[in-house]
């Protein structure tokens, strides 16, 4: 299967990870990836903020590049916000007087935008063109005993998620079942990181974090699919467990690391030690190779 | 959460085309008030008002208070009160042009949430692409550099785990976005 990669600027940041993982993992079964060229921000939470259009033209600008670089292949994002974006706009472009007044934009970008590229989360394609069989038939160190706590968020599953439920996402199931890992089912599983608030509000952040760290602390971690929730979940546990008034340290992997922990990659294409929370306890769990 | 309990419409300046100015078709007046929306939030806790009062305020055209309240600006965006509105307004894309609309009328509370979206959107236009740290740096210089002290150890510990990595700002020439941001200022009347 051939797709072409957004990264987005996380995954060329504080969250390369995610990025490594999800590249190696794919690679391993079989997937070709090229890397759109040039590509720039989506304008994430931001633009919308900023201007109505410029909302659409930054996605839209990255949706022209891969439609001129590879039409037929799918655009693979790794990142929640991103993933909104980029099918929000090709929503929006679905309206011929909205895609016009993009491409009124795009011109001084040399690009036109035509809404015929598909954008597909990398959840999405594991589990549906993948599928849990080809993840499972690549297993050479199952995740025997390990309990995992999916960890979905906003955007992964809502608006404009075409792939699973908004309310009870189960995409991850069969994906975690498949590597022998038992999946920890909790309350929060599709709540809201919190996104920024973290950062401009970090008391109620941290209490929104808090709630779905604690509802989640019986796992032995959890799995993300979204930079921005790996790095609130991650990041900030000392400021949660003194919001909450009692310690929370659990740590928080990307989906394709524990996939690539059960596929035996090496420490090269994990990246593990970067996580803020260590993920020795993860390790110590996994049966001896 | 602190609210009015009466507000008394009359001796109130009301802004009667504030709710169709938001949503295309009229669909805010499509409120029925059930509170799906607030029972929904993350933050609706920490909101002044809710976001079921807040409908019902832009519905009667209280522009000025609506606009100067906090709710906006504790929105995650995460669609939650959108995809169960049972009378499908787009409540989370309302809610971005409300914050538009408290920009453009220079509203100076909660400046901290008017002036992260700044900061990120200068880098943006700057590099094409997020630098977390820069956007981080600008962030506290704009808002208070002493709000930066309880993340230190945190940004410690993501330098170390080589989370963070420090690159040289551009100080002056053009933008890697400049000629798309202006286009669209342009092409919106904003120039």
């Amino acid at each position: 299967m051939k797709y072409l990669f957004y990264p987005g600027c996380s995954m060329h940041g504080s969250a390369l990870e995610y990025q490594t993982s999800m590249l190696a993992v794919l690679e391993a079964m079989g997937a070709e990836i090229k890397e759109l060229d040039d590509w720039t921000c989506c304008g994430a939470s931001v633009a919308s903020v900023m201007s109505d259009l410029l909302s659409l033209a930054l996605p839209a600008r990255n949706l022209a590049l891969a439609e001129a670089a590879d039409g037929g292949r799918p655009l693979l994002v790794g990142c929640s916000s991103c993933y909104t974006n980029l099918r929000r706009t090709a929503l929006a472009a679905a309206n011929p007087s909205t895609l016009a007044r993009i491409n009124q934009a795009l011109e001084v970008e040399n690009l036109t935008y035509h809404g015929a590229v598909q954008t597909r989360h990398l959840l999405d394609v594991l589990a549906n063109d993948f599928r849990a069989d080809a993840i499972r038939a690549c297993v050479k160190r199952p995740l025997t005993g390990l309990k995992v706590a999916p960890y979905y968020g906003c955007q992964t599953v809502r608006p404009y998620s075409p792939f699973d439920d908004s309310q009870h996402p189960t995409s991850m199931v069969d994906i975690l079942e498949a590597l022998g890992a038992t999946v920890y089912h909790y309350s929060h599983e599709a709540t809201c990181c919190g996104t920024a608030l973290l950062t401009t509000k970090p008391h109620v952040g941290f209490e929104i974090v808090g709630q779905i760290l604690d509802s989640a602390s019986a796992a032995d971690c959890l799995a993300a699919v979204c930079p921005m929730c790996h790095l609130n979940l991650d990041s900030y546990q000392d400021h949660v467990s003194r919001a909450l008034g009692k310690p929370i340290r659990i740590p928080v992997l990307f989906l394709p690391q524990l996939i690539g922990l059960a596929f035996g990659l090496p420490e090269s294409d994990l990246l593990l030690k970067r996580e803020v929370v260590p993920v020795d306890s993860v390790l110590a769990k996994l049966p001896a190779q | 959460m602190s609210t009015p309990e009466v507000i008394d419409l009359t001796a109130i300046k009301r802004d009667p085309g504030f709710s169709d100015r938001l949503t295309p078709e009229h669909q805010l007046r499509r409120c029925i008030q059930c509170g799906t929306c607030t029972a929904s939030c993350p933050a609706a806790e920490a909101m002044d008002i809710t976001p079921r009062q807040m409908w019902r305020m832009v519905n009667l055209g209280l522009a000025d208070q609506v606009l100067h309240s906090k709710t906006m600006w504790l929105c995650t965006i995460c669609y939650q009160c959108s995809v169960r509105c049972p009378r499908g307004i787009p409540l989370t894309e309302t809610i971005a042009k409300l914050k538009q609309l408290a920009i453009q009328a220079r509203i100076q509370e909660w400046s901290e949430s008017t002036k992260f979206y700044k900061s990120f959107s200068d880098v943006m236009r700057t590099y094409g692409r997020m630098r977390e740290m820069e956007f981080m740096a600008r962030y506290f210089l704009a808002t208070n550099l002493f709000a930066a002290v309880p993340f230190t150890g945190m940004a410690m510990t993501m330098f170390a785990r080589g989370k963070l990595k420090p690159e040289l700002p551009k100080l002056s020439g053009v933008g890697r976005l400049d000629r798309l941001f202006n286009r669209v200022a342009e092409l919106e009347g904003r120039k």
